[in-house]
């Protein structure tokens, strides 16, 4: 019972975020000299009829705030208007988010299978040639820009032609049988999952050593090796399950941190991902997109973090204990 | 004051890196004097020009003075394409201190000799010039930003967690909107917004306001929860019981508790200022052409055959990556420095 009054508590304070983060959106985009249907208007293809169907919901002529009220009950009911390009803004979003969030689940998959591990063993072995040769990388790796090695990894995927450069599927993907398309798909995706996997791996495999050092130092851990249990009953039962309880609230922010870092990425790739949409979004001003786009990015980054607190109380009886 | 500076230099790391930094802003500040050409120079016949190479044997292998070949372009019709060659026939010696266009310089070369000591770009302009110049822009718009970040921070902070209830509910909510945006979307919206037409000096400004922006909220949550456990503390109360108002409480009394924090969070943050300026740039959204920022010169690296056949167009890259690398290593020391209960890299 205690556990759904969390929840149901935790779920409704999203809202009033996301009606703040809303308002904030709307009126930088809107606040900008820019005509939202510009591109609309100049565009053959669009009728005058879809023009005023759009003005109508946009309330174009109306002041702002009313603009703001249509603009929100429209999003809403999941209308989110049309491209520059006479799309429909939700199939362009439909057709993108499964990628990003495809990218970004399985490099945070893979930063934790090795970063938990990895920060572990350094603290553990603190102090050790490993444990320094590690320091070394992962400082390497958090202080290079994630798009310069996306292009020192393009020109080694271009000079050795182990892997294609750019996309997610080949020119043939239809024509390929299931275990072709997987392969194919995860050729597509080794090189964005590399640049971001190395970037977020150092500051989990840090942040992971430097909890687990702090652990280690506490009197819990030293009342059960003076209890005389093995090394590895201390680590594992002990140590291991407390100092794993804040990654999970990071989990949050490497999400977030993920989704900043996967614009730059997939725009060097070429990657069909939110971040490379809303780039392109804004480059065009297609208003219609960037906004919703905007508000996806956010939802999702919302939701990641919802979904870290949740988790985090179903580890730590703490949390359900005091809220 | 010089027991932190005796601890700093301890580390082998720190001391590296304050080196290094160092000297990177004494190289940008003297860059007029260093960089053999001037930010506005261009020389549209030598567009992609490879690095020159300097010499120091001569053709007899004896002991020479420094001394460099100019490249002529050609075109060779079996690729399609031009191709630089040395042209052997005359040398241009390196000249220490010359006079060039009336200002003195560091190094130069000979009248009618061309010194590109990393190349030129697509618009023959000196690679190793623009750099120094760049640098200007890479590293000091961290510095500024923060410059915007901290005080809106620790104010914002400082209020919110001092008067505590609906104020800082309501406060804290605006902070915790403003953080769940996906930071790097909202900086290129913002910066895609910005009018164009500016100049350099204007655009730079709005750079450095837009990258504060994104950056003060995270910062002013940190500060409100320090003050959340500082303003309990006796010497609070005492200010209060003598009368002192809430704005003097909080900036005399309360903020100046929170210093190592902020010197920390400085140190800590400014590569991600650095990060977010050169990728900004980078996709043509942050300082724009003809000014040189390491971001938008890597912007040509963005075409295959530039990376393929001209590397040294790759030259900022390496150097976003020193500096940012040098600000971690320092700013991971000054945090075990002042806050001994951090155990990040003992």
């Amino acid at each position: 019972m205690e556990f759904f009054k969390y929840i149901s508590k935790r779920i409704l304070q999203v809202i009033p975020l996301l009606i703040i983060v809303s308002i904030i959106s709307f009126f930088i985009i809107r606040l900008a000299p820019i005509d939202p249907l510009a591109e609309l208007r100049l565009n053959p293809s669009i009728s005058q009829e879809t023009l005023d169907k759009e003005i109508k919901r946009l309330n174009l002529d109306k002041p702002i705030y009313i603009q703001y009220v249509s603009w929100a009950k429209s999003f809403l009911k999941g209308d989110l208007g049309y491209t520059s390009a006479g799309e429909k803004v939700s199939t362009k979003l439909k057709e993108r988010i499964p990628n990003t969030l495809l990218l970004t689940s399985i490099v945070i998959f893979m930063t934790w299978i090795v970063g938990i591990p990895l920060g572990i063993f350094a603290a553990v072995k603190k102090e050790t040639v490993f444990d320094r040769v590690l320091t070394v990388i992962s400082s390497i790796g958090m202080a290079i820009p994630s798009f310069f090695f996306a292009i020192l990894l393009l020109i080694f995927a271009v000079k050795t032609g182990w892997f294609p450069v750019g996309g997610l599927t080949s020119y043939n993907f239809n024509e390929l049988s299931l275990i072709g398309k997987f392969f194919d798909l995860a050729k597509h995706l080794v090189l964005p999952t590399v640049v971001l996997f190395t970037i977020s791996l150092s500051g989990l495999q840090r942040q992971m050593r430097a909890n687990m050092l702090e652990v280690l130092d506490s009197d819990y851990v030293k009342f059960a090796r003076a209890k005389g249990l093995s090394e590895f009953k201390v680590i594992f039962k002990h140590a291991l399950r407390n100092a794993i309880n804040p990654m999970i609230t990071l989990l949050g922010f490497e999400f977030a941190g993920l989704l900043s870092g996967a614009a730059l990425t997939e725009y060097v790739f070429q990657y069909p991902g939110l971040g490379r949409l809303i780039l392109e979004a804004v480059m065009k001003s297609d208003i219609n997109l960037v906004m919703a786009s905007l508000m996806m990015g956010t939802i999702m980054l919302i939701l990641g973090n919802l979904l870290a607190d949740i988790l985090l109380m179903l580890t730590d009886p703490r949390v359900r204990g005091t809220k | 004051m010089r027991e932190f500076f005796a601890k700093l230099f301890q580390d082998k790391f720190a001391r590296i890196s304050f080196f290094t930094l160092v000297v990177l802003y004494l190289i940008i500040l003297f860059a007029n004097f260093i960089a053999p050409y001037s930010s506005s120079y261009s020389n549209r016949d030598k567009a992609y020009a490879p690095p020159s190479k300097v010499y120091t044997i001569d053709e007899k292998g004896n002991l020479s003075r420094p001394y460099t070949y100019n490249y002529i372009r050609e075109f060779e019709p079996t690729l399609m394409q031009t191709i630089y060659k040395q042209d052997r026939s005359q040398k241009y010696y390196l000249k220490l201190l010359p006079k060039i266009e009336g200002h003195r310089h560091l190094f130069g070369v000979q009248d009618g000799g061309e010194l590109y000591l990393l190349g030129t770009d697509i618009n023959g302009r000196d690679v190793f010039s623009r750099l120094l110049f760049g640098g200007r822009i890479s590293m000091t718009v961290g510095f500024l930003s923060l410059l915007i970040v901290f005080p809106i921070g620790l104010l914002y902070g400082g209020i919110s967690g001092y008067f505590g209830g609906i104020v800082d509910v309501l406060m804290m909510r605006f902070a915790e909107a403003v953080m769940a945006i996906p930071s790097f979307y909202l900086l290129i919206i913002l910066a895609a917004i910005l009018p164009t037409g500016m100049t350099s000096v204007q655009r730079f400004g709005l750079i450095v306001v837009i990258l504060a922006l994104i950056g003060w909220a995270g910062f002013a949550r940190v500060v409100r929860g320090m003050v959340l456990s500082i303003k309990n503390e006796d010497f609070v109360s005492a200010a209060k019981t003598i009368g002192a108002s809430d704005l003097r409480i909080i900036l005399k009394h309360i903020l100046p508790q929170t210093t190592s924090y902020v010197i920390i969070a400085m140190t800590l943050s400014i590569p991600s200022y650095i990060l977010a300026e050169s990728g900004l740039s980078f996709l043509g959204l942050g300082i724009q052409q003809p000014d040189a920022s390491w971001g938008n010169m890597l912007k040509e690296a963005q075409e295959f055959t530039n990376i393929l056949y001209r590397p040294w167009l790759l030259t900022p890259g390496i150097l976003i990556f020193i500096a940012v690398l040098s600000f971690n290593l320092l700013g991971d020391v000054i945090r075990d420095i002042l806050d001994p209960k951090s155990q990040k890299r003992i």
